[in-house]
This record gives C-alpha cells, sequence and structure tokens, in this order.
C-alpha cells in the first residue's frame, strides 16, 4: 500500500480545499475581530485566540475569489506558522481525509494565476477536486502576493 | 538520546556561564594575582569543563581546557606567577572553548578548527623560563584556529561516545567514575589514554567541589523563557476573565460571590506582578562582559583604564535587557577608544594617567537610567561639524549655526562615524544612530552630556518593561486604539461651540493653536483611511514623538489602561503606524499606535531634520523657525514668521465692503482692512474667489494680507539669509530648498497706510 498523507479539509466558494492536518493548530468558529487599518486587503482584522493574537487572512480574498455574502460568517483554520499562529478564513469545514500518495497531480498550468501560486497539488478524490493549499504561500500578505484581478479574469 | 541531548544542552548552557564567569574572574585575578579564592575558582571552573568534556568525548575541547588547567594548577602551586602574557593567553583558551562549544552547539561536533597553537601557547607559559616564547607563540596562534591542519580523529571514536551516553543514559549519575572508567578503554586512539581515565575520575571529584562551591545556586532553577511567555499570556488571560467575573458577581447581588471574586481579584493581581517579575533580570548580566571587553579594549589601545560598576543589581525586563545589550556594548567601545585618552596625553592634560569609566543604573520615576560616563577628552564640536559636513550629512551654514549641544547631537546621524583610523575596535557596523534607534525602539532616550577635556557622560532612560505599559485609550473610525502613555504630553477637549474656531486650516490641513504655538494635526481617522465620523466636540491628543510634537484628532478619549503589549504577526510588521497589539479588557483586541511612525507617514516631521535634534520639543521651538508660506498673484514665493500670524482665512468677495479707498471686511466683530500684495508688489490682482487672506496682528490692530495662495506652514532652521530687496521685502531665505522672500509686514502696513 502506497503512503498516505491527512488533510484537513475545507470549502470556499464551492472549491474543496485541503491543508496537512499536521499543520492546523485548530479549527474554530468564527470570532470577532479587530480590523487592521492600511493593512493589505487579505488580512481581515486580529482575533483573540485565548490571549493569542492571531492574524486572520481571508482565503476568498487571497483567491481573488467574489467576497462572501454578508448573512455568511467565515470559519477560522488555525495554521502554526513560523512564528506564531495565522488563521485562514473559510466558508465551511469538511472532514479530514486519508489521501494515497497516487492520488495527487501537479495543478494544470491552465489555472488560475492567483491560484496557482498557492495550490501544492490537487488530489483526485473518488467524487470531487480537493485543492492542496501550501500554508506559506497562503499566509503570504504582502502586497505582490495579493493577486491581480486583471490578470485573473484574462485567463478565464 | 533524548535524554542524551538533553545533558549535552545542560552542559553547553552552564558551559557559557561558566565561561562568562571565568573571563570575569580571569580580569580579577590579573588585578589580584595572589587571591587564592579567585585562583581556586578559576581552576574549578575549568576543570568541569574538561571533565564534562572528557566525558561527552570531545577531544578538542578537552585538550584544551587540559593545558589551561596545567597552567593553572602550576599558579595554584605558586610555582609560576600570573602576568598579563598569562592572562591573556587563558582569555585566549576561554575564547577557543567557546568557539569550540558554538562549533558543538551548532553542528553537535566540534569542527574543523585547529588549537593546536593555543595549547602549545598555554603549555610554554606553564613553564616559567619560556614564557616570552609562549607569548610569541600566542600572537600566531590566533589566525591559526579555524584552519584545519590535522586529520580528524573524531571518526574512530565513535563506539566509545556511544558506550558513555548508554551509561549516562542507564544510571542516575551520569558523571559517575564507575561509568566512566568502563568506557575509558575503547578510547585508545587518542593518546593518552591513561588521561582520560584519571580525568574521568577527577570529573566527579569536580562535580562535587563545583557542588560545594555554589550551593546558594542550588535555590535557583533554570526555566526556558518560552515558558515564561505563555505562563504571562495566561496571566494575562486570567486578568481578563477575572474582570469580567467581577462585573458579573457586582450584579448578582450574592455576598459570598462577591467576596471570593474580591479574593480571587487580589490573588491574580499578586500572581501578574509575580509572573512579570520573572521576567525581570539584573543589568548585571548585561555588564559582566564589561571587565574583559574593557581589558581587551584598553590594552590594544594601549591606554589605561578603570572600570567602576554601581548598581549592577537594578532589574530590567529581559527583552529591554537584550535590546540595549548591544548598545551598551557600543557606547563602552566608544567611550574607551574615543573618549580616554592614552596615559601619556592624560599627564599631559593634568590628569591621572588611568581613565575611569563608570558605569551607573539606577531606577528615577519609574524608569531606569543607565550612565556611561568616562573623564576622558570628551566629543570636540570642532571635529563633529567637520566630520558632519565631510560626509555630506549637513551643510557647512547649518552647521555654523548649531550650538554646541546641537553639535554633538550630530553624532547620532546615520553615517557618522569619527572612527576613520579604527576598524576593529568602534566601526563594528553599530553606529551611535542604531544606539539611538534601539533604545527609542523600546520606548528609551539618550541624552549626552559632554564636558570637552573632562569626559562625556552618556544617559540612557529607559522604561522597566516593555511587556505591561500604561496607554491611553482612544477611539477614531469606530476601532479603539492604545497611545502609549511615554508618548503623550497632554489632552485638549472643546465643546462643540469652542471646536467651530479652533481648529484653523491652511489648505485643508488642520492646525491648532496651542498656547500661541500653532501645532500640526492628524487626523487618526483619515490616517488610518477608516471612515470619519460627523461630530461636535474635539478631542486632540497631543503626543510627542521624538523631538517633534504634534495633536492627534480623534473621536473620543478613554481610559488610561495598563495593557499588555504584544507584537504583530510578521506580515503586519511593515505598518510601521503600529507599535503592536494588546487585550483590552472586554477580550477584544486594540492596536497600539507607534507615534513615531504615524508622524512620519502623516509627513507631520517631513520638514525637519531629525539628525539636527534637540533635547526636548520646547527648545526644538525656539531655535526653529516656523514660517507661513504663500504665494502673491505676481507668482513672487514669499513667507512670514508665524508668530505674527494671527490667523488664516478665507473670505468670500461678496463679503468684502469698500470704505473710500480702502477694501474691508467684517470680522470677529471688527472692521479688518485688507491689502492686497498684488498692489504692493506689482502684478495683476487677485482673481480668486474666496480670497486667500494673512490676517497679520501688532500693536496697531489687524490686517488682512490679501494673497493668491497659501502654500504651507514650515517650521525649519533659516540657512541662508540674504537682507534687503525690494521695498517690503526683508530680505531672502532658502525655505525648503527654495529662495523665499520674507514679507516686511510693517513697511507694507506702513506704506498701505501712506496711501490710504
Amino acid at each position: 500500500m502506497s503512503e498516505a498523507a491527512q488533510f484537513c479539509t475545507f470549502c470556499v466558494d464551492d472549491l474543496l480545499f485541503g491543508v496537512d492536518v499536521t499543520r492546523v493548530q485548530e479549527v474554530i468558529r468564527f470570532q470577532e475581530m479587530t480590523r487592521v487599518p492600511l493593512a493589505p486587503r487579505v488580512v481581515r482584522g486580529l482575533i483573540n485566540l485565548r490571549g493569542q493574537i492571531v492574524m486572520a487572512v481571508d482565503l476568498r480574498e487571497r483567491l481573488g475569489l467574489p467576497p462572501r455574502p454578508d448573512d455568511e460568517l467565515p470559519m477560522n483554520v488555525v495554521l502554526r506558522g513560523l512564528d506564531g499562529s495565522v488563521s485562514l478564513l473559510v466558508d465551511s469545514i469538511g472532514d479530514v481525509i486519508d489521501v494515497n500518495d497516487d492520488a495527487f497531480e501537479v495543478p494544470p498550468s491552465t489555472m488560475l494565476a492567483a491560484h496557482r501560486q498557492v495550490i501544492d497539488a490537487v488530489c483526485k478524490l473518488p467524487n470531487r477536486l480537493l485543492l492542496v493549499l501550501d500554508p506559506e504561500r497562503a499566509l503570504l500578505v504582502g502586497s505582490d502576493a495579493q493577486p491581480a484581478p486583471s490578470e485573473g479574469r484574462s485567463l478565464q | 538520546m533524548q535524554q542524551d541531548d538533553d545533558v549535552l544542552r545542560e552542559f553547553l548552557i552552564e558551559s557559557r556561564e561558566n565561561l562568562d564567569q571565568l573571563d570575569r574572574e580571569l580580569v580579577a585575578l590579573e588585578g589580584e594575582p595572589h587571591s587564592q579564592s579567585l585562583l581556586s575558582s578559576v581552576f574549578r571552573t575549568i576543570h568541569t569543563i574538561k571533565g564534562t568534556a572528557g566525558f561527552f568525548d570531545f577531544k578538542k575541547l578537552e585538550a584544551v581546557a587540559h593545558v589551561g588547567e596545567t597552567l593553572l594548577s602550576r599558579m595554584r602551586d605558586g610555582t609560576i606567577a600570573l602576568d598579563a602574557n598569562r592572562t591573556t593567553a587563558l582569555l585566549a583558551m576561554v575564547d577557543a572553548i567557546r568557539s569550540l562549544l558554538l562549533q558543538v552547539e551548532q553542528s553537535g561536533g566540534e569542527g574543523k578548527g585547529h588549537y593546536g597553537a593555543v595549547i602549545e601557547a598555554l603549555s610554554l607559559l606553564a613553564d616559567d623560563a619560556t614564557a616570552e616564547a609562549g607569548a610569541r607563540h600566542l600572537a600566531e596562534a590566533r589566525p591559526n584556529i579555524g584552519r584545519s591542519q590535522r586529520p580528524n580523529r573524531a571518526a574512530s571514536i565513535g563506539p566509545a561516545a556511544k558506550s558513555v551516553r548508554a551509561a549516562a543514559s542507564v544510571g542516575s549519575q551520569p558523571l559517575s567514575v564507575e561509568a566512566a572508567q568502563r568506557s575509558a578503554p575503547p578510547v585508545q586512539v587518542t593518546p593518552p589514554p591513561v588521561l582520560h581515565v584519571e580525568e574521568a575520575a577527577s570529573s566527579g571529584g569536580a562535580k562535587a567541589a563545583t557542588e560545594e562551591a555554589r550551593t546558594h545556586s542550588d535555590s535557583r532553577i533554570r526555566v526556558d523563557v518560552g515558558l515564561l511567555d505563555r505562563l504571562m499570556n495566561l496571566v494575562g488571560e486570567l486578568v481578563l476573565a477575572r474582570n469580567q467575573l467581577v462585573q458579573h458577581a457586582g450584579g448578582s447581588g450574592d455576598t459570598a460571590l462577591v467576596a471570593t471574586c474580591q479574593r480571587l481579584n487580589l490573588i491574580t493581581s499578586e500572581l501578574q506582578e509575580g509572573v512579570m517579575k520573572t521576567r525581570m533580570q539584573p543589568i548585571d548580566n548585561v555588564w559582566s562582559k564589561f571587565p574583559r571587553v574593557v581589558r581587551d579594549l584598553s590594552r590594544a589601545c594601549g591606554k589605561q583604564v578603570t572600570l567602576e560598576m554601581d548598581g549592577k543589581s537594578t532589574e530590567l525586563d529581559k527583552t529591554i535587557i537584550e535590546t540595549i545589550s548591544d548598545p551598551l556594548t557600543h557606547l563602552v567601545r566608544n567611550a574607551i577608544d574615543h573618549g580616554i585618552e592614552t596615559p601619556a596625553q592624560r599627564g599631559a592634560a593634568g590628569k591621572r594617567p588611568t581613565g575611569t569609566l563608570r558605569l551607573r543604573a539606577f531606577h528615577e520615576g519609574g524608569r531606569v537610567n543607565i550612565e556611561i560616563a568616562d573623564d576622558g577628552r570628551g566629543i570636540d564640536p570642532d571635529r563633529v561639524r567637520a566630520k558632519a559636513v565631510e560626509r555630506g550629512l549637513i551643510s557647512a551654514e547649518r552647521v555654523r549655526a548649531m550650538s554646541a549641544q546641537e553639535t554633538i547631537n550630530l553624532i547620532f546621524l546615520p553615517g557618522f562615524s569619527t572612527a576613520a583610523q579604527v576598524t576593529n575596535v568602534s566601526g563594528r557596523g553599530v553606529g551611535m544612530d542604531v544606539v539611538r534607534s534601539n533604545v527609542e525602539k523600546i520606548g528609551g532616550s539618550v541624552e549626552i552630556d559632554n564636558r570637552p577635556g573632562q569626559g562625556t557622560s552618556i544617559r540612557i532612560r529607559i522604561p522597566l518593561t516593555l511587556a505591561i505599559i500604561p496607554a491611553l485609550v482612544v477611539a477614531a473610525g469606530g476601532e479603539r486604539f492604545a497611545i502609549p502613555q511615554v508618548n503623550l504630553v497632554e489632552l485638549v477637549r472643546f465643546d462643540a461651540e469652542q471646536a467651530r474656531s479652533a481648529i484653523e486650516r491652511i489648505h485643508g490641513v488642520p492646525v491648532f493653536r496651542l498656547r500661541g504655538n500653532l501645532l500640526a494635526l492628524v487626523e487618526l481617522s483619515r490616517a488610518l483611511r477608516l471612515p470619519r465620523r460627523e461630530q461636535d466636540d474635539l478631542n486632540i491628543v497631543v503626543v510627542q514623538a521624538d523631538d517633534r510634537q504634534f495633536g492627534l484628532l480623534v473621536d473620543s478619549i478613554n481610559d488610561t489602561e495598563e495593557i499588555v503589549v504584544k507584537p504583530l504577526a510578521r506580515e503586519l510588521k511593515g505598518l510601521n503606524v503600529y507599535a503592536g497589539a494588546t487585550i483590552m479588557g472586554d477580550g477584544r483586541i486594540a492596536l497600539i499606535l507607534d507615534v513615531m511612525g504615524l508622524a512620519e507617514s502623516s509627513q507631520v516631521s517631513a520638514s525637519q531634520q531629525r539628525g539636527a535634534a534637540k533635547d526636548g520639543a520646547a527648545q526644538s521651538a525656539k531655535d526653529f523657525e516656523r514660517l507661513i508660506l504663500f504665494r502673491t498673484s505676481a507668482g513672487a514665493r514669499m513667507a512670514l514668521p508665524l508668530d505674527s500670524v494671527a490667523r488664516l482665512e478665507e473670505f468670500p468677495r461678496s463679503k468684502v465692503e469698500r470704505i473710500g479707498n480702502e477694501e474691508v471686511v467684517q470680522y470677529r466683530g471688527e472692521i479688518l482692512p485688507l491689502i492686497h500684495l498684488s498692489q504692493t508688489f506689482g502684478g495683476p490682482r487677485a482673481e480668486n474667489d474666496p480670497l486667500q487672506v494673512v490676517v497679520h496682528s501688532d500693536a496697531r490692530g489687524s490686517v488682512g494680507f490679501v494673497v493668491e495662495t497659501i502654500d504651507d506652514i514650515v517650521e525649519d532652521t533659516i540657512a541662508t539669509r540674504r537682507q534687503g530687496g525690494r521695498p517690503g521685502v526683508l530680505g531672502s531665505v532658502v525655505v525648503q530648498g527654495r529662495v523665499t522672500e520674507l514679507l516686511d509686514a510693517n513697511a507694507v502696513r506702513a506704506s498701505a497706510a501712506g496711501r490710504f
């Protein structure tokens, strides 16, 4: 039997994403956030995670996806970062699933540039595709890391 | 295996402390070579390092320590005496051991460095007759370190090392003689094997001796800083929970609950204080390396320096200690390198040949003061001037207008260094600008007290702790922000009635008159691009950053609170307007404003050269001239001193009335005559509507100068002046790099009056 990896899965705009489960510190419900004025747009705010201040990055914004409807509250997937934890805001949380090594493929080159930046691999699950996130690149919030909307559209 | 690593880490930590102690003790020993207790202590320390090195099978380390020990034992026996050469050699040995340990820490092995020369020098010095030769050897020894000359034997002793480790992890006494002896036979590759048994055996004894000598250390334990940080966080959380509970209990009417809450309240406060204390360290942790630094450096410079230290036990937060370590070292080096003269020079100046460097630390007003004072030659303002001009940091004209204190402060400019002749002493890339920025980063300040010919005293003032600071909580744009108390100057509040006239605008830029001085205002919500709240009353927080004061316009001012400072995520460090974040009593987060960064991003201080700094804003107001810049309709760029300007106004043309030849407006219940500068200086009449008017007041009353545009208010040192010019002009000055005419308000008023 081939090696299996475990992924914590979540949905963003009907896409199924996964992060290596060992990188996930915890998954929590929506927390009240404090805005950080002047910060890049992907930074939605800071949350108080039991006394630890955690930056929340909106995955929709990061991927150049349309904003979340106002009546839906995002979930926090808290990842262990290089220094401290960072939270990814996603739409909903899925299961932790095992994926065999041979199910992985490199992302197709036709994928949106904004997505290709942060997606490490595509996994063929029996009924749908799982996009494996690179946590480091997904959490890059500098201005250069922001997807240029025009680029995204031209590729569509 | 894990246990092995733990033992090794313990050894590394302990050795590092021991080495620092060795540095101190060796220098002290040089001062009193006959102190048996110091000698024994040094001997014991080296012996322990050697023994443990043998146990871990670090051959090089052991060899280096061994020759040092031999030298010391002969000294202890009284066969030879400690002299400068031997001290230097022993210090070199300490350095060699330190570099070996660093290698071990980083790579797990001893690396390829070769320490044969140090060893040889030490063994030569152990022999009385050849002391000189040994010193010579030592001089050659240093460059050799790091070069591999002999094949590495470490590979062949692997099994032995393993068996030692195995013994260590099985037995509860890792250093037992028995275990070491068992492991000794396989260690035959390295000569001489006998030595190892003997050493391993004696290391047990050494351990015992060490324990005896340091019983006081039994009452202390070593704690991981990360653990303390976590404790601190937990206490912060506890405080929040306590606050909520106390609030809740107050409303419940349950007396038993209220009483319990009160007790919880007290205990939490005490716990918080206690945990804070665990982070405090005596400043001696930084200072302890200075005796060695001073000794080495003064010898290298051919100077004699006595180091005096007062207030070693003054305690500071660990983070602060770490931040000021480099700046302090730099200042100490500077003092010896530049400050204190050679014995000959001192003699010529009528001073004692030995210079004194005095470090003093003490508490004052909730802050810690650290003074570094020398009795050297002081800073020569002329040299500083020449250097600053030579480096192109400031213009020659500007320098000439500076006071002595201002000149001295030039050394804080980035890129300033008078150490042209020094390479490895002071010029280590840490300039005075870095000293200052490091100190300011933690909310401190640096002052220089310079007495040419008598010495320099540098005083650093820093807060006790960074973790918890008092701060003022304000609101703007619907968010809360904390402003550190150290930046606060005063709070100003106007109700709706006063607010309308309190703020004046220069082209949309708000300014405010604070006791006659114009104060630039920064609207916090605008600076942070937050939605603005329309409100009638006005709250101004007067803050000070560096040497610049400005007013922050906020929506509301709340309380001052003790806040726990937490750093922002690395990704947000680029935002210089924040100094961190904190968790408020209600569990929500508030950002802490960095007043300096805010001033920079709002360009409050853009017109002012930071380097020409003053000690306080009061002084800066005096030395700098504030000018209002405007244009006449002929396009001439002119300026008026702000002091003579009462107000800047806009009048719609419809409000202008005429009395004979004179144009006037009704203004605050008075009749304000208008003087069109275009009439005085020629050029087309101003056509704009509303009229831009500079209201000038003096004993004769007020008049309004009608100008084309009001450009700016600048605060600048006036570098170049030229007297005279056309009528109505006092002279020309250079402001912001451009020639600007100074309006002669009196002459213009007189000539206008003559025309009427």
